[in-house]
């Protein structure tokens, strides 16, 4: 009886999310269907975000932004992913059993603090330390991405870690019993056989970057400029959905749900990817 | 049995403990391991076989906090001194040693890798490049494994998809292709069906004309077939010792004679 009612249910609960991935996809691509038959493909070229007068039309395009989406989470990934991998190797290959156990609850709450407070910390702690080295104004991609490392770090060194804890004892004695180094187990043993899982905590974190909002929309100057240097101020998808969203108006509406699309269709494929590599593994 | 055997290891008042453990694990045990010989370790579960061969590579060292206290002396190749393993201290002195006392586990533990490379993953390591040298050597290991006929037509592919018994003559390929001296068997058929188990206790014989060979066995008919020493182990010491025929047929300890007549175990 509680067994039937409780199948029910889930089976309710995951058709239901698939409506509801399918419904936003649905409304993203109709509400974005004005802005998709005036400007096409060319969308994504384009630099102008022009409000015609009297509020009328106007010229939208993308580029920027999407420029702006892709360069944050280059430097972001650039910066996290060496630092995530030799945080995880630390902690399951080298790091004495004593300081596991605190460093993991460290990392695992740097990882739940909410986005809003790296902006924060960002802006006024980070920002002006990267201007003095760096130059510039402070805000811009430079500090946008390093803060955006900083946040994606815990999380995948978190997954990374997991990953790499699955690799068998007995297949790193083995290594060990011809005569490998300790640097030759992680590199030869423990690596490739968590390769999956360390795939996909990239591809995770990636999505994360991609999509992330509050972070990136105090640090990167949310202005409509293509960046010429890397401490230069631009803007993100976003971090423009979330500061137009108020005032705009037809055009320029359905082009931000243009833009919302970009990011769906984007973050699907790579959360897909991701899930790929993880059921290979498992 | 002659007499004019040498040893090619001593173990001398070995005493051992686990990184927390209020009691030791081998309470003083004292072996002799003769070249060229089998030596089987026999004895109930948990009562230290593993810990004592585990003891003989040093591979208990890969967790911290492991006491050792006595001796472990192998025969080095080149002065013939018997030198304690147990002073070995820096990472590539245990290379050394486990290149020179390799390791076969219970369960088989092939590489993520292709056949040929889990092959030339050691010898690699041990400095090996040249293409023409590794695919002598790695052919001629997995001859001696036994298992040459089975792959040669397959060695790039993955060794993940052989079956049980063909990857643990693959391990004992891989370890074979170094040349040790001395290796070390932990239940390797354990986890066998009995015709892949026939083919490596078949495989083990072969191998002693070349190393020595230490066999942990739960399996009393293995170790009266295949070796030519037994030792009989109980709670952490060793019981008994002597030519395999003698502890089978004529044991001086009560205890093992219990053992072996099955009255516990
Ligand atoms: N890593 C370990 N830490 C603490 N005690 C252990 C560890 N491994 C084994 N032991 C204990 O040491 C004893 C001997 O174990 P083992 O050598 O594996 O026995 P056997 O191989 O003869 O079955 C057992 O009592 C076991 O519980
Ligand atoms: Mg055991």
């Amino acid at each position: 009886m509680g067994g039937r009612l409780f199948k029910d249910f889930s089976l309710f609960s995951a058709t239901l999310s698939l409506f509801l991935l399918i419904g936003i996809f649905a409304v993203l691509f109709s509400y974005a269907q004005a802005s998709l038959h005036e400007f096409g493909f060319n969308f994504l070229y384009m630099e102008q975000w022009e409000i015609g007068e009297d509020d009328e039309g106007g010229v939208f395009g993308g580029y920027i932004p999407i420029i702006g989406t892709l360069l944050t989470t280059l430097i972001a990934m650039v910066i996290a992913t060496p630092l995530a991998m030799g945080i995880a190797i630390f902690l399951t290959e080298i790091a004495p059993a004593a300081i596991i156990k605190p460093f993991s609850i460290a990392i695992e709450l740097l990882a739940a603090i909410p986005s809003i407070i790296y902006g924060m910390w960002g802006l006024f702690y980070f920002a002006p330390i990267v201007q003095t080295l760096f130059g510039g104004n402070g805000v811009g991609l430079l500090t946008a991405g390093i803060v955006l490392a900083i946040m994606i770090i815990p999380f995948m060194a978190a997954i990374t870690r997991d990953s790499m804890n699955t690799a068998p004892d007995v297949l790193k004695e083995s290594a060990y019993a011809i005569g490998a180094t300790k640097f030759e187990v992680i590199k030869d043993i423990v690596m490739p056989y968590s390769k999956g899982g360390i795939i996909g905590s990239v591809i995770l974190a990636l999505g994360r970057a991609l999509g992330e909002t509050m972070a990136v929309a105090f640090l990167i100057g949310s202005v409509m400029a293509i960046p010429q240097k890397i401490t230069d101020p631009t803007t993100s998808i976003p971090v423009l959905l979330a500061n137009n969203f108020a005032e705009a108006q037809d055009l320029e509406m359905s082009s931000m749900y243009y833009l919302a699309l970009i990011l769906f269709v984007v973050s699907f494929a790579l959360i897909s990817m991701a899930k790929v590599y993880f059921m290979r593994k498992r | 049995m002659n007499t004019t055997q040498k040893p090619i290891m001593e173990i001398k008042d070995l005493r051992f403990i686990y990184p927390g453990a209020a009691q030791p694990t081998l309470k003083g045990n004292n072996l002799t391991i003769y070249e060229n010989q089998i030596t089987a370790m026999i004895g109930p579960s948990g009562c230290g076989k593993s810990t004592l061969l585990r003891a003989l590579n040093r591979i208990h060292d890969l967790y911290p906090g492991c006491k050792y206290d006595g001796e472990i002396l192998l025969r080095s190749n080149t002065t013939g001194e018997m030198n304690d393993i147990l002073k070995l201290r820096k990472e590539n002195e245990f290379i050394k040693l486990r290149q020179q006392v390799g390791m076969i586990f219970q369960k088989p533990t092939p590489f993520p890798m292709s056949i040929y490379d889990n092959v030339a993953y050691g010898l690699r390591l041990s400095g090996i490049k040249n293409k023409g040298e590794l695919d002598g050597r790695i052919e001629k290991a997995l001859k001696e494994a036994a298992i040459w006929d089975e792959v040669k037509n397959r060695l790039n592919d993955s060794a993940m998809g052989m079956s049980g018994g063909q990857q643990q003559r693959l391990c004992i390929a891989r370890s074979v292709a170094l040349k040790p001296k001395v290796l070390l068997f932990d239940e390797p058929t354990s986890a066998l069906d009995p015709i892949s188990t026939a083919a490596i206790e078949e495989l083990i014989s072969e191998l002693k004309k070349d190393v020595t060979v230490v066999i942990v066995t739960h399996n009393m008919q293995q170790a009266s077939r295949l070796s030519d020493y037994t030792t009989f182990m109980y709670l952490g010491d060793i019981i008994e010792f002597g030519p395999t025929e003698e502890v089978f047929l004529n044991p001086r300890e009560k205890l093992t004679e219990d053992y072996i007549t099955g009255r516990f175990g």
